[in-house]
């Protein structure tokens, strides 16, 4: 049980955390509404902070914020619990965050080889975040029944929502060209080649055009004024095409997102910190709760600014899960909570302004 | 006599010179004196030529001797025989099992005779004595192989949870790609956590105990050795700069 001091320093906070962007007189002028409508309606005690948040709350277009957690690669229990602990420690920081996010994105790879019981054991973990959860899938999840098991228990892999005027997109960017029939390959066999990144057999992602048929029917419904944020495991774009870091039809897919005024593209499967920026569209990277991945030899988006190189000696270096802040106009600062590192803010300013304002901290040691 | 020694005597002497040891009889036919001074007659296979060692047992003499008797022996040899074709000497003194060169570098010496595919003569320059001029490019070419395997067998070891012995079905491609952040070139370095400096193996080793959960392999453990291997071809052209962080 939390004493009235604490619940009231609380409140007090979040107050504080909400004013942020508002000044005295605005303050005043909400707060005195607010709390005339509140108590009117019977609806909060007048001795609370929260009265005022609410207040906040309701203008048609403040930024909101929504958090993720990705690339988990749980292993059932009685194989590997490290990784569970990882995915918890996720789940823990989400949880705590006041403001609560208005949803959390989960970035694909929750199973580490597309086992039943590693997607009912992630399902299950899920469920002990607070906020709503939405779902993404990532290869992990997919290539050992083609998605079967994962679509049963989360629902259709591409898909779209609205949220606070914001038009969100999930697709699914990691199908792969049949590599596996000509090969015989067993299910398994086919999964084992997928989760390893340097397996040169497998082919190269795609969102398909299936998929892009999809999405082009989807976006055709929205405005090119509405922002427009996209989920996709794999980056929409070509990073490094040995580890799949890389989407082969990412210039079609860009094709489609091209008359969209803001367009935000936020991705898992690279594990670090990774920030890119082709003409209207903002890409961001997502932490994993499992491990970090170094740096491509190749291929690195120029805005990018490299996390500094994880310590072997300490599991959850470079690893972590993190936020994303919409605001009204529709572009999104991007917030990586690095656990046991300072976290690292990529603002919208620092990709409009192509790199010139709000350069995020730099490396120490950056990957060579 | 020991291994190197005998190498050091084939591979020291000139080559037309078959040296034996007076001990070793089975061989003989030459007769040597007997010892005068309590060590080893050394005879030159000239039937003539013959010296001693004094105060050793064949057992006791060391490279370094045997090229000293080797050198006194020649030089013996050549007094007496000023005229000789001191270069056809050299050539006819390879090894019998040692493939004729193809033309590596360093062939200096007077052009050499030899017979052609078809059987016409072919003029080749000849090439320095040594361990290094005797191997072809059909050598080069199996050794290339021979390591690509030991490369091979690391790059499975590396992707192989199984092989590496991890108890939670890890390995270490799941998070070094192509061993990317291995780093090799840079040891032996100081390792700030394990507060001394290590060697490559030490942080494989590291890897292995800790994200693995395997135990860590021997110095000799076939897999820690190949799994070098496979570390290392990776980098292939990077510079070493052992020390760095
Ligand atoms: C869970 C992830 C993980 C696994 C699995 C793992 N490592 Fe590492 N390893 C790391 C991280 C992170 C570093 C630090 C990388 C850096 O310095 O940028 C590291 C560092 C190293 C280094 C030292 C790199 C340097 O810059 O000095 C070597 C060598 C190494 N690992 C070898 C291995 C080997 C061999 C395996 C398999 C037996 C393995 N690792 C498995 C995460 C892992």
């Amino acid at each position: 049980m939390k004493s009235v001091e604490t619940k009231y320093m609380e409140a007090r906070e979040g107050l504080l955390r909400s004013l942020h962007n508002m000044d005295r007189r605005t303050f005043f002028k909400v707060s005195a509404a607010a709390a005339g409508a509140a108590l009117a309606k019977g609806l909060l005690p007048p001795h609370t902070f929260q009265l005022v948040r609410v207040a906040q709350a309701a203008p048609a277009r403040a930024p909101f914020s929504f958090a993720y957690i990705s690339d988990s690669h749980l292993y059932e229990k009685k194989v590997n619990e490290r990784f569970i602990r990882a995915i918890l420690r996720a789940i823990d920081d989400v949880n705590a965050l006041d403001p609560q996010p208005d949803f959390v994105l989960f970035g694909g790879d929750l199973a580490q080889l597309g086992q039943a019981a590693e997607l009912e054991l992630g399902a299950q973990l899920l469920k002990e975040v607070k906020a709503p959860v939405r779902m993404m899938v990532g290869e992990h999840d997919w290539f050992l029944d083609m998605g079967e098991k994962w679509r049963a228990l989360f629902g259709p892999d591409f898909y779209s929502f609205d949220h606070k005027g914001v038009h969100f997109v999930v697709v699914n960017s990691i199908n792969e060209k049949d590599f596996w029939t000509a090969r015989k390959m067993t299910p398994m066999e086919r999964m084992n080649t997928v989760a390893g990144l340097d397996n040169p057999i497998q082919s190269r992602f795609e969102v398909g055009e299936a998929g892009r048929a999809w999405l082009k029917a989807d976006l055709a419904k929205v405005s090119h004024d509405t922002p427009l944020v996209v989920f996709s495991h794999s980056p929409l774009y070509k990073y490094y095409e040995n580890w799949n870091f890389w989407t082969a039809d990412a210039d079609e897919v860009q094709a489609l997102l091209k008359p969209f005024d803001h367009v935000t593209v936020i991705h898992g499967h690279t594990h670090q910190l990774l920030t890119h920026r082709i003409d209207n569209i903002h890409f961001h990277g997502m932490l994993s709760t499992a491990w970090p991945w170094p740096y491509a030899p190749e291929g690195l988006p120029p805005l990018t600014v490299q996390m500094n190189r994880a310590d072997p000696f300490s599991q959850h270096d470079g690893c972590g899960d993190g936020r994303v802040v919409v605001h009204p106009e529709g572009v999104v600062d991007k917030i990586y909570s690095l656990w046991e590192r300072n976290p690292v803010t990529v603002k919208h300013t620092y990709l409009a302004s192509g790199g010139q304002k709000d350069r995020p901290a730099a490396t120490t040691l950056p990957t060579y | 006599m020991t291994r190197a020694m005998w190498h050091a005597i084939r591979w020291t002497a000139p080559g037309a010179v078959v040296l034996a040891l007076a001990t070793d009889v089975a061989s003989q036919t030459h007769e040597l004196p007997a010892p005068q001074q309590g060590g080893v007659v050394v005879g030159l296979c000239d039937g003539e030529t013959a010296l001693e060692v004094p105060g050793v047992t064949a057992e006791q003499m060391t490279g370094e001797q045997a090229k000293r008797v080797a050198d006194r022996l020649m030089a013996e040899w050549r007094r007496k025989n000023p005229d000789a074709n001191w270069q056809d000497a050299v050539a006819q003194g390879r090894p019998p099992n040692v493939p004729q060169d193809t033309g590596a570098p360093g062939a200096v010496q007077a052009p050499k005779v030899v017979e052609g595919e078809a059987g016409a003569p072919v003029v080749r320059p000849p090439v320095q004595q040594g361990t290094y001029s005797n191997y072809t490019k059909r050598d080069e070419l199996i050794w290339a192989e021979e390591t690509k395997k030991f490369v091979v067998e690391g790059d499975a070891v590396f992707h192989d949870a199984k092989k590496l012995g991890s108890t939670i079905a890890m390995s270490c491609d799941m998070c070094h790609p192509n061993a990317a952040n291995t780093h090799p070139e840079t040891y032996p370095k100081y390792q700030v956590q394990l507060q001394r400096v290590a060697l490559l193996r030490d942080m494989v080793n590291w890897c292995l105990e800790n994200p693995l959960k395997a135990p860590a392999m021997a110095d000799d453990d076939p897999r820690l050795r190949a799994i070098e291997a496979y570390i290392m071809a990776q980098r292939k052209g990077v510079p070493m700069e052992y020390g760095k962080h």
